[in-house]
């Protein structure tokens, strides 16, 4: 199996420096891109369907061709990398940062190059300590060996580079809000139109990339937009990191071709669930996404057959509920982080969610009503798409309106029993 | 126009509006909190939901937000759809969940838009179990009061003091549920625009303090339409009276003038009208001593003392302050020759040379609304946000036009606010201000100049050279030069510049070449057709424009008055000579008087010295016309009639002298003037008077509707029609019910009886419709959202061009530089009616001098001595603070009451000698 994101990362998980990442054809890829004109860059992305791995999964060519070019359009222009991984159950960025810091930092000279930017930056969660410290190191030996800063490897092309350590607020990974936070601004979302490819960081036209979409572009580069659809397994191409997490015997994150099924994630790689457990749903791409269960085992992991089962890939990094775990408990975790997190913009969102947790409160505690089911369902279609002004809340209801539909019965008891039947006394 | 369809009915609606804007502008409810028409829309609260069907098949259609959505052709939507509106109640739902519902002790109960919202979306079910959020409330100074536990989030009192205004001290804080407004600390709001977050704030979170005092609900607050004397813009003010008391005064909307927003010294300067330091008894002189009279007995006073001295030798002083009517009535009493403008000589040449510059063909007069669609401007001289604050707000609205092309180009609607920042972030159009100890509009002008006022005049001249190089060129200094070089370029380079000066400097040079640019633009955009150029003076009070067009040849400054001899009595009005003249000249010329008669709200100087004191009526306690300073008559009326007989109204006080006067004669004999005069009952008969002077300026009719005007045989109301407690308001002082006193002045009654609807913008005051009874009523009474009053928008222009001479000014020659001493603007204490609200006592900054280093060492001082400035025989003691980007050569004295006690502002700039003063 043909893994390039993840060929360089040794068993012992330090870093890959600069010389072990060029001896394994590390910076080749920028070589060929600088190479080559930006507008052929750009197009070459687009042709390979890379699709953007923060959880939209839009053409990243694609979106780097609405960056206005020429001698007219407004300058500097900001290459942002999104690493605010912040979604519940999502560790992959951070096994990619900490282990082959270079690889990233290459995709981002590269794709710096195709959009003509002039300045980079390195948007890190706040708690990611080792990414930091990784990635410092490895930028300033960029900056040393002359991969980074003023004419990079002679080609007359300059790129600054800043890794800039986060806040902490998971609404950093909306990129609006990352960009007003790296303005230095309330970490809001912004309205668009205008959208950053025109006016983003200080109202100069930028794009911003997930840390796994930028990985994959020096491979891109290297080998060509026909090796790279053919990683895939399904219609979508490259491979993906897969996660999963919750009570199965192997949790973890390994990269596998993009479309491998669930139960291949869950069962040859997860190594099932724990012994005496039973698989109750999942949540398919992260804490925002709509539970599955047991019938969605067989389906391919890729964008399009997760949203025709009525969930999302997201991330790609599942979170396992198994039988003897609360359902609403689950629900209303992660509820609680949603509400904590909401910037505080739109009414639906800032007030809805606490709304709702109250709900999941009562009911959890055994102090809900009949009635509080239809009043969560209501809410869930409240906060729904369309309705806020950000993803945030329509993501925070998903899990809830599909816990409400496949785990109704646990939903019932609680009210009925007037106490969490999971509860362990 | 485009058509849409609203629940099935078809309207006829303005292309580029958003739905939301349509919807209000059509007279229907549609319930919103963060959207401001003044300020746009955000998206925040999704109060404004409807739902929109992309053709006539869609029955399912989408939820959007009313005011992010643009209105197209064709568009089909429904306010009232079962979805959307339950949408809208689940927004008030989880709005009020942490809403304390404190309404009965809340000062915003009755006239709160989240109120009107919760009822207009029909929620009134509580299903929320959870406890409710708290929050520490914050001292944010004497005039504004805060409790966030009534917060609703709709971000649109950061908007308003950040963005709009340009604030640095209120800030959202914390995130989520948790979001916090306030300030870093404890501690007085530092924007002098503070006070409109009261009526910007749907809810009781920022309230007006001074009206918690003694508070009343707005429905028991009687109130009549006026106008801001606090400077010369004349603001439209709604203050608001309950038992003989101003309780606070709130914007009154005027689409070319202040529109949604007054400036702090409008909103809370009153309390001088409650103040017990006010004359409320007329006193008479005898032998020396000031004893207490009634108003016959005074008036009898005046009279004698008048005719005793001889009719023909009675000199009226005029003022500022006081109204046209006032003005006229005096000096058609003492007669053109005997009237006195009530100002220094410098400042009658600079009001009459900006009269005639406003009637020049090449000079547009900006109205504040006109000067926020200019895409360049250039101040001389003025620290707008002391002198004219309301101004310097339509200046920072002027530099956003360059984000507003940018906007356009992107396609971004206009009123799509956060689009339009995020896109033009600093990006703004260019200001430019020169002055003396720089203003707080500087950063955000592009250019910026601190000179003394003859450098600054220089300066001016030397722009205007270089948009028009046929004009004599000026000797400045290389720095200047280039400056001046490229700040013509911007205004050239601006489809729609802007030039403003005023008097705060008391340089006639300063106006001569900021009207030589104006002159100088518009022969640069000349096309074969005149292109005039908006222009703007800020005039040193709220009546000087009207004031100056009152003087004729005959009419005397206040350095004339003092220069001639044999005058025998005089009526002062509303003003203080020892202001505007050294204290010795007038002394002199007080000592030399037989009978002076002063006419005064506050015991002065003058008044201390007149044989009779009459108090006068304040602004809220009569009624009359301002000349504002872009020469737009106003009328303000009367609040409330007090029940004290020593005090009338002022015209009525020097009718009734001229009555007295007249009385002294037989009929035959008697003056015409006098007898004219004496012929005036009402205020209407006054308009006719005035009307048939010979040779007056305007169709005083028309300023506002006669006191005979009525609707459907009404009055129009005073008092709101849930005014309470009629009966028993007095009832600890007598059980029976009090007359409500008769209005034979104005088309206003004192009840809550009268005309509901259609009032003139002129003679309405009450914003009030069916479900909105927040100021936000104001949409039910506009022609459109944001746009003018229905009928118009009061008042009238009185100025029109007249042929007239090219403006082509010699550049004067430019002194030897000695020390000037410079007054500055100041805000809060720079009228003496003003320094008796106790609030805005508390805000006035400290009382310092200014220079840069090199002129303190010249005179070998340092920051922080105590300097004695002295200018002619007076001498102000002040700290001394070095400002390092001042010029050269001059020395700053605060604008202030207490200035103009030690020495006679009114006289400078000018010469002075500075020491290090001692303590005491």
């Amino acid at each position: 199996m043909n893994l390039p994101l993840t060929a360089r990362i040794k068993p012992d998980g330090s870093a890959t420096h600069l010389g072990e990442y060029c001896a394994a054809q590390g910076y080749e890829g920028l070589k060929k891109a600088l190479a080559m004109a930006p507008a052929d860059v750009v197009n070459f992305v687009k042709d390979a369907n890379l699709r953007g791995r923060g959880g939209a999964g839009f053409n990243t060519g694609l979106k780097w061709s609405f960056v206005p070019q020429g001698e007219a359009s407004a300058t500097p222009k900001y290459l942002v990398c999104n690493a605010d991984e912040m979604e519940p159950g999502t560790f992959k960025d951070r096994w990619l940062m900490e282990c082959d810091p270079h690889q990233l930092i290459e995709g981002m000279i590269i794709s710096a190059y195709a959009i003509q930017a002039s300045v980079a930056y390195l948007f890190l969660r706040a708690d990611y300590n080792l990414s930091a410290q990784v990635l410092q190191k490895a930028i300033d030996d960029a900056y040393a060996a002359g991969l980074l800063g003023d004419n990079i490897l002679n080609t007359g092309y300059d790129l600054k580079f800043y890794l800039h350590t986060s806040a902490g607020r998971y609404i950093c990974g909306e990129e609006t809000a990352l960009i007003n936070s790296l303005e230095g601004k309330r970490a809001n979302p912004r309205a668009k139109p205008p959208f950053p490819q025109v006016s983003g960081l200080f109202g100069k036209p930028t794009v911003v990339n997930n840390v796994e979409t930028f990985c994959n572009i020096p491979h891109i580069l290297l080998h060509g937009v026909d090796w790279f659809k053919e990683l895939g397994i399904g219609e979508d191409a490259g491979t993906k990191l897969y996660g999963v997490s919750g009570k199965v015997k192997n949790p973890g994150c390994w990269e596998l071709p993009i479309g491998t099924t669930v139960r291949e994630i869950l069962e040859t790689h997860a190594g099932g669930m724990q012994d005496g457990l039973k698989l109750k749903g999942f949540l398919p791409g992260g804490g925002s996404t709509d539970f599955l269960t047991e019938e969605h085992l067989d389906l391919p992991m890729d964008y399009g057959t997760i949203a025709k089962a009525g969930s999302r890939m997201g991330t790609g990094t599942m979170i396992v509920l198994d039988d003897h775990t609360c359902p609403i408990g689950m629900v209303l975790n992660l509820t609680q982080f949603f509400a904590q997190e909401s910037c505080g913009w739109c009414t639906p969102c800032r007030n809805g969610l606490p709304f709702v947790r109250q709900l999941l409160t009562d009911i959890e505690s055994g102090k809900g009503r009949m009635e509080d089911l239809d009043t969560l369902l209501e809410y869930c279609g409240y906060m729904g798409p369309g309705n806020t002004y950000c993803a945030l809340a329509p993501g925070a209801a998903e899990p809830i309106q599909s816990a409400l539909k496949y785990f109704k019965d646990d939903f019932v008891e609680h009210i009925e029993k007037g106490c969490c039947p999971y509860a362990h006394t | 126009m485009v058509t849409i369809e609203i629940d099935g009915e078809k309207y006829e609606v303005e292309e580029g509006k958003n739905l939301l804007d349509a919807c209000l502008g059509l007279g229907l409810d549609l319930p919103y909190f963060c959207w401001h028409p003044a300020m746009g829309s955000v998206g925040s609260c999704r109060q404004c939901a409807v739902r929109v069907y992309a053709d006539e098949k869609d029955e399912r259609g989408r939820i959007l937000m009313g005011c992010m959505t643009p209105v197209a052709d064709g568009m089909r939507l429904s306010m009232e759809e079962k979805t959307v509106s339950a949408f809208r109640d689940k927004c008030i739902e989880v709005t009020m969940a942490n809403h304390p519902h404190d309404c009965p002790v809340c000062e915003e109960g009755g006239e709160c838009h989240l109120q009107d919202v919760t009822i207009m979306s029909d929620h009134t079910t509580r299903r929320y179990r959870g406890q409710k959020k708290t929050y520490e409330n914050q001292y944010l100074g004497p005039c504004i009061g805060h409790e966030m536990n009534r917060c609703i989030t709709c971000y649109r009192c950061v908007r308003f003091y950040n963005d709009y205004a340009g604030g640095k001290d209120l800030a959202a804080m914390a995130s989520r549920e948790n979001t916090y407004f306030g300030r870093h600390e404890d501690g007085v709001l530092e924007s002098v625009f503070s006070g409109n977050l009261v009526e910007v704030c749907p809810t009781g979170v920022f309230t007006d303090k001074t009206l918690a005092r003694s508070y009343n609900r707005k429905w028991d607050l009687q109130t009549a339409p006026s106008i801001c004397h606090g400077c010369s813009l004349g603001c439209n003010i709604a203050p608001a009276e309950r038992a003989g008391q101003i309780k606070r005064i709130t914007n009154r909307y005027h689409g070319e003038i202040n529109g949604y927003f007054i400036c702090d010294k409008g909103r809370f300067a009153y309390d001088h009208v409650n103040s017990n330091k006010r004359i409320r008894e007329c006193s008479v002189s005898i032998n020396g001593q000031a004893q207490t009279a009634s108003y016959s007995a005074a008036i009898e006073a005046v009279q004698v003392g008048i005719t005793g001295a001889g009719l023909d030798k009675l000199v009226g002083i005029g003022s500022e302050n006081a109204s046209v009517e006032e003005n006229i009535l005096l000096k058609e009493m003492v007669g053109s020759q005997n009237f006195c403008s009530g100002m220094t000589a410098a400042r009658q040449n600079i009001l009459r040379e900006i009269l005639n510059v406003y009637q020049n063909p090449a000079i547009d007069i900006a109205s504040m609304k006109a000067m926020e669609a200019c895409d360049a401007v250039i101040v001389l001289g003025e620290d707008l946000l002391n002198s004219a604050p309301r101004m310097a707000l339509s200046v920072r609205q002027a530099t956003r036009n360059r984000s507003y092309e940018m906007a356009k180009d992107a396609r971004i609607p206009l009123w799509q606010d956060e689009s339009v920042r995020i896109l033009a972030q600093e990006t703004r159009s260019p200001l430019i201000i020169a002055s003396v100890a720089g203003t707080d509009l500087d950063e955000i002008a592009c250019d910026t100049l601190l000179a003394s006022p003859e450098d600054i005049a220089s300066f001016g001249f030397a722009v205007a050279q270089a948009i028009d190089p046929s004009l004599a060129s000026v000797n400045i200094n290389a720095e200047m030069a280039s400056l001046a070089q490229s700040v013509a370029g911007k205004l050239i380079a601006a489809k729609n510049p802007l030039v403003i000066s005023g008097c705060s400097l008391n340089s006639l040079s300063v106006v001569q070449a900021a009207a030589q640019i104006s002159a100088a633009l518009s022969r640069k955009r000349s096309n074969g057709s005149v292109v005039a150029t908006k222009t703007s003076f800020v005039l040193p009070a709220s009546n000087s424009l009207g004031l100056a067009m009152l003087l004729d040849e005959n009419s005397m400054s206040i350095d004339d008055l003092l220069a001639r001899e044999g005058t025998s009595s005089a009526i002062v009005l509303q003003n203080d000579i020892f202001k505007h003249a050294d204290s010795s000249a007038v002394k002199a010329f007080l000592k030399n008087s037989g009978s002076v008669i002063a006419i005064s709200q506050l015991a002065n100087a003058t008044s201390e010295k007149a044989h009779v004191v009459i108090p006068a009526s304040s602004f809220v306690e009569t009624e009359g016309t301002l000349v504002n300073n872009e020469g737009r008559a106003q009328r303000f009326f009367e609040v409330f009639s007090s029940d004290n007989p020593s005090m009338k109204d002022n015209w009525k006080t020097l009718v009734n002298i001229a009555r007295a006067l007249v009385n002294e004669f037989t009929e035959a004999k008697a003056p015409e003037n006098l007898k004219a005069i004496a012929k005036v009952h009402c205020f209407d008969d006054l308009v006719a008077y005035i009307e048939n002077l010979k040779g007056f300026f305007g169709d005083w009719n028309s300023v506002a509707p006669a006191a005979t005007f009525r609707i459907a045989g009404m009055k129009m109301p005073r008092q709101p029609h849930r005014y309470s407690g009629r009966t028993s308001l007095q009832a600890n002082i007598k059980v029976s019910e009090k007359k409500a006193p008769v209005d034979d002045d104005s088309a206003l009654g004192f009840t809550m009886e009268g005309a509901p609807i259609n009032r003139p913008a002129a003679l309405n005051a009450l914003t009030w419709s069916p479900g909105w009874n927040s100021n936000e009523a104001i949409n039910k009474f506009q022609d459109e959202i944001a746009g003018p009053l229905r009928g118009g928008d009061p008042g009238l222009k009185l100025l029109t061009t007249k042929n007239s001479d090219a403006i082509n000014y010699v550049p004067p020659d430019t002194r030897k530089s000695e020390l000037i001493a410079v007054s500055q603007s100041r805000i809060f204490d720079d009228c003496e009616l003003s320094v008796l609200s106790s609030a805005l006592a508390q805000r006035a900054e400290m009382r310092v001098a200014m220079m840069n280093q090199t002129t303190a060492d010249l005179y070998s001082l340092s920051d922080g001595d105590l300097v004695s400035i002295a200018v002619g025989e007076s001498k102000a003691s002040l700290p001394l603070v070095i400002d390092r980007l001042m010029p050269t050569g001059v020395v700053t004295i605060p604008d202030d009451v207490q200035t103009r006690k030690d020495l006679s502002a009114a006289l400078l700039p000018n010469a002075c000698s500075v020491s290090r003063g001692s303590n005491g």
